[in-house]
């Protein structure tokens, strides 16, 4: 990457930042000026690189070698391993959790090597808030290879090809949407890509935009010029101020490399994009809220019966909505070619998944493997299995709209259609690994919670439907369930699903049905023993 | 001085309709909060009905409408940091500092709330006050960030 001896990247993602890698990345960067070796090394700042538990992470290039919890103690010992005869510093190496032996380079942790990183490949490698980083590694080829080769169409039909489904949760093929969107007749046109990540517990969008903010930005642009749009927004959490940080640095430098604005690259398609920030409601990733809530409207879905977005979005123009994983993929997809693309994954489910793995799980992060790679891949081969010798118990997908799938279920291929088919959702990311001292009656009380307080409260079923299982579920968790319970729960689930305008009400209940469905004793012990069989609830046991 | 910077900000906008959102978040970020008379001032500026600007404001979870805490400490109530036992460090905060979720305390010094998620999981479960995250929580460490930052002072 660069003609110095070693390449120090200092991770600044949100994870790092918390342990205070801003102090060691400026540290770090004074006392190399002072060592008079900054001619040999540099030193740079990198978005998330992915395993974020053991942060603050530094990775020395082109070795590979990899500190973990890095502080600015440590930084003498670290520059003088950098120096000629230098060892690598033992005590800030990665150890095996098992063998406990040191393992010097992150290409040999199995947290790495077992992962197919494809979106993810250059973060925590390249610079987030330098362009010229994203160009070194053929960033926006893709971008000038659509523009001064192919047809708006062509493009269309790349993407079609490459079999590519949307990675903000449903899976709708992207290909198809963008197909419709520049079929619908329009003088004005929007691009929208969707980064309000609302599923909590999950981080995987804000890592793209914060470790490579341009693969997500060359998509957009890319997009706009298939469907044929002049102006897009990126609609991100107001929570995520690094993200737009980084974004707005990026848009500004791709302005001025003219890869924004009038007459991107000498040609005759313009394109400007802005920030829209979201203000905290889970409602507005919806679509129809996302685009109320850009117009300066309170965030609710619109009734039924409504135009699709590609056809009637924002100011009731034809808008293009994706997801920021979606749009990441697109410039691989153009440089590349369907094909490459849709070598991985399974026959429905094309390229790769990202996800946030979390909970009781040995190692926590940011990670990405082919479409169909088993559950027992992500948690135990690369997420190293439960912790302190604890039971494996459930895997919750999809957040609020997912569900939890038992230990027995570990062998499923985690693709689009399987998970559905076991009562979750892929989602858009989020995946919690839970143990034996994790209640699943607690864990369905906790996303009706959740739920009930985001619920927007246009339909009556979605508002006081969630609220009333919640209470059931609190109720439970306290000792005081009833005969009874578990039939009135199911009941409103099946109320909510049926009546509920948006996809918030409509998948609200899966948290309690997927329950139900593989942990019912525990609803019973609850119910009828007034016991807790993990000890997480506590029972009031006066009641009657 | 409220009123100057709030003039301030409000130049730096067109006063169309869509930049109510944009509008607001900038005058919290001034303010902290959202004063009536700013809303009724924000209201003619974009020209709607004041009673548009308190409902998209109160509709969304960022939007407050009294003023916060010097500290404004946000315990992460999302799956991750569930699982892993955020309720037992909100409720070691709360007993802390004498404050429930979502309220400020009389010499506005804390604010204490809780948030979906601040995206930082893998460090579960997570507390942000102000601007900086802090990982790993336990009830102890909770404990302590709070008796060092006031010298044992507002802590029985
Ligand atoms: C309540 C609700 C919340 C949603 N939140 C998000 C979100 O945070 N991010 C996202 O990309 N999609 C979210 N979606 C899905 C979007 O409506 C939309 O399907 C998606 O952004 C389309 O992008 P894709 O085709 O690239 O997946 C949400 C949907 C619902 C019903
Ligand atoms: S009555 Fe309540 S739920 Fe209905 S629109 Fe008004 S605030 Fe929302
Ligand atoms: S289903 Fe719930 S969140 Fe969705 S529009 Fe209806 S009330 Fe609002
Ligand atoms: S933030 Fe540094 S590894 Fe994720
Ligand atoms: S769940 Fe707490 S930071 Fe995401």
């Amino acid at each position: 990457m660069s003609n110095k001896r070693n390449t120090v990247l200092v991770c600044q993602g949100t994870g790092c930042v918390s342990g205070g890698s801003e102090q060691v990345f400026s540290l770090l960067k004074d006392e190399i000026e002072d060592s008079g070796h900054a001619e040999d090394i540099l030193i740079k700042r990198t978005g998330c690189h992915g395993f974020c538990q053991q942060g603050p992470l530094i990775v020395i290039e082109p070795e590979g070698i990899f500190y973990t919890k890095v502080k600015t103690e440590d930084m003498p010992e670290i520059i003088q391993a950098l120096l000629p005869g230098g060892k690598p510093t033992e005590r800030l190496l990665y150890r095996d959790p098992i063998t406990d032996k040191p393992i010097p380079h992150y290409r040999e942790i199995p947290f790495y090597n077992k992962q197919e990183r494809t979106i993810l490949k250059h973060c925590g490698y390249i610079d987030p808030e330098d362009i010229n980083d994203y160009l070194e590694i053929g960033g926006y080829k893709a971008l000038r290879k659509a523009i001064s080769e192919m047809t708006p169409e062509g493009v269309i039909s790349e993407v079609k090809g490459s079999g590519l489904r949307g990675l903000g949760g449903a899976g709708f093929p992207t290909g198809r949407k963008w197909e419709s969107c520049r079929n619908v007749y329009g003088e004005i046109k929007y691009v929208v890509c969707n980064a309000d990540e609302g599923d909590p517990g999950a981080f995987q969008d804000r890592s793209v935009m914060e470790g490579n903010p341009h693969s997500v930005i060359e998509g957009i642009i890319i997009a706009a010029y298939a469907i044929g749009a002049e102006k897009g927004f990126i609609y991100v959490r107001a929570e995520y101020p690094l993200a737009v940080n980084r974004l707005k640095i990026a848009i500004e430098q791709a302005r001025q490399e003219g890869l924004l604005g009038n007459h991107i690259l000498d040609s005759d398609f313009s394109f400007d994009l802005e920030i829209f920030q979201g203000a905290g409601a889970f409602v507005c990733g919806e679509s129809t809220a996302l685009v109320r809530s850009i117009e300066g409207k309170r965030g609710m879905p619109k009734v039924m019966p409504r135009p699709r977005t590609t056809e009637e979005g924002l100011w009731n123009k034809p808008t293009l909505l994706n997801n920021v994983k979606t749009f990441a993929n697109i410039p691989l997809i153009i440089s590349n070619g369907s094909e490459w693309f849709a070598q991985r994954g399974t026959e429905k489910s094309k390229g790769t998944a990202v996800f946030s793995l979390t909970g009781k799980v040995t190692n926590c992060g940011l990670i990405e493997v082919p479409m169909g790679a088993t559950l027992r891949k992500i948690i135990f081969d690369i997420g190293g299995g439960v912790p302190g010798g604890k039971a494996f118990k459930a895997v919750q997908t999809g957040g609020p709209s997912g569900g939890c799938l038992p230990a027995d279920m570990i062998d499923i291929p985690v693709d689009f259609d399987s998970l559905t088919k076991a009562g979750s959702i892929m989602g858009s990311g989020g995946l919690v690994v839970m143990d034996e001292d994790t209640c699943m009656v607690d864990v369905a009380r906790y996303f009706l919670d959740f739920t009930q307080r985001e619920s927007c409260g246009q339909c009556i079923p979605c508002r006081l439907g969630t609220r009333q299982m919640f209470e059931i579920l609190d109720d439970i968790t306290k000792g005081k369930g009833r005969h009874g319970d578990i039939d009135l729960l199911v009941e409103l689930s099946e109320s909510i699903k049926r009546s509920s305008i948006c996809g918030l009400g409509k998948t609200a209940p899966n948290p309690v049905l997927t329950t139900l469905r593989y942990f019912r004793d525990e609803y019973e012990a609850h119910i009828h023993e007034k016991r807790c069989p993990a000890g997480v609830c506590m029972m009031q046991e006066e009641n009657e | 001085m409220e009123e100057e910077l709030l003039e301030d900000i409000l130049a730096s906008f067109k006063g169309k309709r869509y930049e109510l959102v944009p509008i607001l978040q900038e005058v919290q970020d001034n303010l902290g909060y959202l004063p009536e008379k700013a809303m009724l001032d924000i209201a003619r500026f974009v020209g709607v009905p004041e009673s548009h600007v308190y409902s998209v404001a109160s509709f969304y979870a960022q939007f407050r409408l009294l003023p916060l805490g010097r500290k404004r400490v946000a315990v992460c109530r999302g799956t991750a940091c569930h699982i892993r036992g955020a309720p037992q460090i909100l409720s070691t905060i709360v007993k802390t500092i004498d404050l429930k979720e979502g309220e400020t305390s009389d010499d506005l010094e804390y604010t204490l709330e809780t948030v979906a998620c601040i995206g930082c999981c893998a460090l579960a479960p997570c507390i942000r006050i102000n601007r900086e995250v802090s990982g790993d929580m336990t009830p102890e460490k909770a404990k302590g960030l709070f008796l060092v930052k006031e010298g044992g002072e507002d802590v029985e």
